[in-house]
This record gives C-alpha cells, structure tokens and sequence, in this order.
C-alpha cells in the first residue's frame, strides 16, 4: 500500500455553513488532506451506520488544509435524501469518508496560460487546482457559470487568485447572458490559452472539448458520472472512452477518471454502449453474424 | 479464549470463512488499497467469460431501500486477460482465489475452466449459474436443475480434481432444494447462495425504469431473510454439502446468522460497495460474536439453527456475554 492509496476514516464535521444554494461542509479527515491532489473527490457515507441508503456520496474538494490534522472541504448542493441527510449535520457529528480517490488533472511542467472553466457546484475543484497552477506562475482565468447568480460557485475567490474572471449565468443575472461555452472562445483568444480545465454538466464538457480542439489546445475535463461506490468495485460509472489503443473502452470514471482528455470522451455515445466498444455484445457489431 | 474460524469447502482448507462476493470487490486491486487481500478467507473474482464483454449501458446501480438493483452485465476483460494480468497479481498478495465463471452455453463455461485447470493460484472455482442459457430460450441456468447439472457436470470434468467446485444458486426459483440436490449430484463440492434477486425500479420524476437495463438484481439487506431461509432449507436437505452464505450481509452478527442457518462460509457483496473495510470488520465482528457467545471453533456454529429448541447448552445476555446455563438447560 503505497502512500498515494485512499485512506477511509471517520471524518468529524468542524463547519457548516451557506453559501448561495450550497451547503459548504468542512471535514477533519486525518489522512484524506495529505494525500490528496487537484481533481480528486471523496465517497461518504449517508444515513449512519445502520443506513438504508448503501451508495456512497461524492464530491469535489474545494479546499484542504493542515489545521486540525488535515481538514478537507467539500460543497454541495441538496438534491436527494443522501444530500438533505449530509445538510442536516451539525459540528462533531461524524460521517465515513474515503478519499482522495480518482485521478487527479495533469499538470503542465512550465508556467502556461489556464484556462479554468466551471459550472455549478463543478467549480469546487477548479480552486485547488488553481492553487497549485498558481504556485507554478501559470497565468489563471476563470470561467464561471450557473443558472443563475446563486449557483455561480467561487466568483469572489476566483477574483482574488485569477488574472481574469468570466461570469455567465442563462438569466443574466450575474455577469453575461447565457452559457459559459459562448464566452470560452473569447477567453481563450484573450488569454492565448495553452490548456482548459473544466468541471460541470456533460454537455458543457462536451462544448468546451469541442471549442478546445478547434482552437488545437487540449481540455482536461472532470466528468460526474453517477457514481455508488467511487472506489472501483462495482463498475456503476462506466464511460465510453478511447484508449490509448485507439480502441473503445467502457472505464469507470472513479479510477480511470474523473479527470479526462476531453477528445478521448466519447461525448456522443455516454448513456451507451458503442457497437465498437471492446466486447460489445455481438449483434450490435455491423457486419458480424451471431 | 481465541477463536478458531478455519473453515472447509471440499478440499479446500480456509483460515477464515469471510470471502468477497462475485463482482462487488473489483479485481482485488480496489480493495487492496484498504486492507490486505490476503486477509480475506478467499477473495471471490467477477464472473470471467470466455470473451471480453462491455456490459450493459449506464445508469447501471439504482439505490433501493436497504438494497441496491444493479444491471452492470457481467463487464470484464474476459478469461485471457484474467490470466495474463489479474490472477497472478492476486497469486501474488497470496490471495486465495475463488474464480467465478460465466457463460451463455455449456460449451463457454467449459471454455473457462479449462483455460483455468493449468493457471496456477486458483482455490476454487464457482460457477454463476445465474446466466441465460441462450441455447434453451434465455432461460437462466439456474431456473432448472438439469440445466443447472449439466453445467456443473461439464465444469466439473474441466477442473482439476482438488479444486473444489461451487455452484452459486438463484433464489428466484420455486424449488431450490431440487437445483441444490440436483448440482451436489451432479458433482459440485459445494453450494454458494444467493445470487441477486429480479427486481425493478421506476423513476417517479422522469416516469421511466432507473436502470438502463430495465431490470436489474437486487442485493443487500433487503434481501438477507431470503438468503437465510434458503441456506437453512438446503443445509436440511444436504448437511454434508458445505454452503457459502450470500446475500445481504453488513456485520458480524448477520454473518453469524448464515453460519447459525447453515454457512461454511460467508461472503460479502453490496456491504463493499458501501465499506470499502466492510470485510475485515465483519471479520473481526464475527470473531467477537463467537467469543462472547461461548463458541470456540467456528465449525461447532454452523447450522445451530437447526437444533430443536431447548436443546442448546448457553443463552446470551446482549449484556453480560454468555449466561450460565440454567438448571432446566442442564437437565436436559
Ligand atoms: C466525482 C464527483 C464529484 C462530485 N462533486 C460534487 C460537488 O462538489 N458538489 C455537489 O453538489 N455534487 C457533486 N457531485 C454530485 C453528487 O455526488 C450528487 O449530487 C449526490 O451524490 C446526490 O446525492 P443524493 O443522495 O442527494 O441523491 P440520490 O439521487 O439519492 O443519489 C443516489 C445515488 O446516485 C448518485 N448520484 C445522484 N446524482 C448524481 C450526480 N449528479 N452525479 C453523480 N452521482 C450522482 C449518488 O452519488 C448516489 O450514489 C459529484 C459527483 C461525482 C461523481
Ligand atoms: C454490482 C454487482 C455485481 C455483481 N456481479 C456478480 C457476478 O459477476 N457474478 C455473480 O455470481 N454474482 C454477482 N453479483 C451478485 C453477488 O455476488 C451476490 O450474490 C449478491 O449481491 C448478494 O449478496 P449481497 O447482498 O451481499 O450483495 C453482483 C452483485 C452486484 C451488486
Ligand atoms: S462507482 Fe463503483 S466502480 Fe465507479
């Protein structure tokens, strides 16, 4: 086992607190904060021990820290009974984390122009990510999004760290009208972008893939498949992707992933299994009898 | 007083009876950044097919009341990549390896193990019985005893003799003493039970199924009463034939109620997927729950529950440990 492997502690609430449509919830998690690296996220626990509810949550890491003997930050959204039971803690409560998992973003080795792009709660993971970019005099612009300006994650802070920030939000009523996809073009040209990273919903990592190879420069993007047990067992996150075989594979996107080349994504086939996937069933294979 | 879990299932000899279930563990490797494999009594692979398959499409897990529907569709590398890479890696940890096999004919489950009768590090082999048999209307093995005894005798007659082999049962049949009886004598060393049950579930924002698949196989506590009542049916029907109890088991204590019913052994699915440590806990959960309960070697539980009543010897204070015995107990 070596120090890169995921650690599973009880993790102990310090924080609790709002900020827009998110609950923002600070963990001490000895163990999960030194090992972790931009791009990773952790699987928690819902429900006690005595749970019904037997899928593990995950989530982006907005911020880690020393204090405490590593403290971990995580920001979410209420959707479902596992999110509403996570909202409802209160400091020294406990919760069952495992973390850091999944691959983290690559890093560049020089100081280059960034591009980073998120939406929603997705932008979580952009800010330790810009914290280390940051100590590698990369250049840093922002790229935020949301329905509106409460679900815009992070513009505050990102205006403090980046040398630009980009609002869109599809009401206007923070920064432009509509989506962040319309403003990356711009971004990139402005900012004469070596690299995108992005986090947020399917189609906008789909966008930003395609506006990326457009412009010739690579998208690292963290997709958020539904995930159950974010550590590899069950095989519940599969994607189609193109390996470095040049061959379909469906991964899973808690070990191979989060963090993707947005070109090896096969955006259109998510939700599928592509009739040339190795070791698609053979009657969607064309050509092939049975 | 310290316990002693060895276990038997056929010839092979186990240093405790706490195993992985099929396809809820990964290939070792998941698991094996939480805790040593090695520690497992066996470490149970997916069910290996002959070719590579990609499964079924995503969402492919659904969470349910205590359970979880899942429709991943037997996804792997298939049997030639399962020797070149992950085998000998669990070789290597010093795993004990149950294989797991699959297929849609006899012909593909004889296929695998004979690529697995000359690999080395393979402790047994457990055939899913829960697969179609494209050959006889996509009827799953399981469903008939003599589907489910000819893949057991073709397996048998491809594995070496010493590699004991299971034959891991479905519940959702009328009669499952009549497939247990029928694959024990069709040559299997042991009964492995249950598989997932047939289940679905539908979304009631987006009116459609949850699953990609439509149905799924349900796992996990829901399903633990089921798995009991089936290990405890057929260990009365075939007390010789050792049992892996399967099926919804979080704690030691619900590991101890398979054994209590009839288990050699016991393994571990949907609690993984919860609690990547969920094994070494339960382990050291069961070996607690045997200590307080006055049980010395985990061979004397299995299948207590079949003792008419009153004629056990102690009584357990949740309290206090093991009660004295009382003097009509002695009596008797
Ligand atoms: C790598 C990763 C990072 C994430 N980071 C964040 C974050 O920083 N902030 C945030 O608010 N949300 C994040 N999510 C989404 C978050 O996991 C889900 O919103 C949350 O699990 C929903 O749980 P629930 O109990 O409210 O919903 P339920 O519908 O009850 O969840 C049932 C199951 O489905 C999974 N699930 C449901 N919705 C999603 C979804 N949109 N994406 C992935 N899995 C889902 C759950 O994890 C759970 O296993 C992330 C997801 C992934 C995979
Ligand atoms: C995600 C998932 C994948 C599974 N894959 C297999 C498999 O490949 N072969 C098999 O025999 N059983 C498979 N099963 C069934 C389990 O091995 C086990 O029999 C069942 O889940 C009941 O045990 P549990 O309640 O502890 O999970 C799978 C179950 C789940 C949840
Ligand atoms: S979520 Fe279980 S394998 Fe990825």
């Amino acid at each position: 086992m070596t120090d890169s492997s995921p650690v599973q502690v009880p993790g102990t609430v310090l924080t609790m607190r709002r900020i827009g449509t998110y609950q923002t919830m600070t963990l001490v998690a000895p163990g999960v904060a030194e090992r972790f690296r931009p791009g990773q996220f952790v699987a928690v626990a819902v429900g006690g021990e005595q749970s019904s509810m037997l899928l593990r949550r995950c989530f982006s890491v907005r911020e880690v820290k020393p204090d405490y003997g590593g403290t971990v930050e995580i920001v979410f959204a209420v959707r479902g009974k596992g999110t509403e039971w996570l909202a409802a803690l209160r400091p020294r409560d406990i919760v069952d984390v495992a973390g850091p998992l999944g691959r983290p973003f690559p890093l560049p080795r020089d100081p280059v122009n960034c591009v980073l792009l998120g939406v929603a709660h997705g932008s979580a993971a952009l800010f330790p990510l810009a914290a280390v970019l940051g100590q590698r005099d990369c250049r840093l612009h922002f790229v935020l999004g949301g329905a509106t300006s409460d679900d815009v994650l992070g513009a505050r802070g990102a205006r403090r760290t980046g040398d630009s920030v980009a609002v869109a939000t599809e009401d206007g009523s923070l920064g432009s009208a509509g989506s962040v996809g319309d403003l990356l073009p711009g971004v990139i040209e402005d900012a004469q972008a070596d690299v995108v990273y992005a986090c947020g919903p399917l189609d906008t990592l789909r966008a930003v893939t395609r506006t990326c190879t457009g412009y010739g420069i690579p998208a690292q993007v963290a997709v958020e498949e539904p995930m159950a047990c974010g550590t590899g067992v069950c095989m519940a996150c599969v994607l189609p992707v193109i390996g470095d075989d040049g061959g379909t594979h469906m991964v899973r996107t808690c070990v191979e992933g989060p963090v993707f080349r947005g070109e090896r994504v096969r955006w259109d086939d998510v939700g599928t299994i592509p009739f040339d996937a190795l070791g698609a069933p053979r009657a969607l294979r064309l050509g092939e009898r049975s | 007083m310290s316990v002693d879990l060895r276990t038997r299932i056929g010839a092979a000899s186990l240093p405790n009876p706490i195993m992985t279930a099929a396809g809820c563990a990964g290939i070792g490797r998941e698991l094996g950044r939480f805790f040593d494999v090695a520690k497992l009594g066996a470490f149970v692979t997916p069910s290996i097919t002959p070719e590579a398959r990609a499964g079924r499409p995503a969402p492919r897990l659904a969470e349910t009341p205590s359970g979880v529907l899942n429709s991943t569709g037997l996804q792997g590398p298939g049997i030639d990549a399962f020797l070149a890479r992950d085998l000998p890696w669990l070789d290597e940890q010093q795993a004990r390896t149950i294989v797991s096999i699959a297929g849609n004919s006899v012909e593909e489950y004889a296929e695998v193990a004979g690529r697995l009768a000359t690999a080395p590090g393979v402790t047994a082999v457990e055939i899913n019985t829960a697969c179609p048999n494209v050959e006889d209307r996509g009827l799953m093995f399981a469903a008939h005893p003599t589907a489910a005894a000819e893949v057991v005798r073709a397996v048998r007659a491809h594995t070496r003799r010493g590699v004991p082999v299971l034959a891991k049962l479905s519940a959702d049949v009328t009669d499952v003493v009549g497939v247990a009886m029928a694959c024990a004598d069709a040559g299997a060393d042991a009964l492995s039970m249950i598989n997932t049950l047939h289940g679905m579930a539908v979304d009631t924002s987006t009116f459609r199924p949850r699953l990609a698949g439509i149905t799924g196989g349900l796992s996990g506590p829901a399903i633990r009463p089921v798995a009991v009542r089936c290990v405890y049916q057929v260990h009365a029907a075939l007390p010789e034939v050792p049992i892996i109890g399967i099926g919804g088991v979080r704690t030691g204590l619900d590991a101890l109620e398979l054994v209590l019913a009839g288990a050699s052994a016991v393994a571990v699915g949907t609690a993984n997927i919860h609690d990547p440590s969920a094994c070494v806990r339960i382990l050291r959960e069961l070996d607690a729950a045997l200590r307080e309960r006055g049980i010395s070697h985990l061979a004397d539980a299995v299948g207590l529950a079949h003792k008419p009543a009153g004629t056990l010897m102690r009584r357990i204070d949740p309290n206090v440990g093991v009660a004295e015995p009382t003097e009509q107990e002695t009596l008797q």
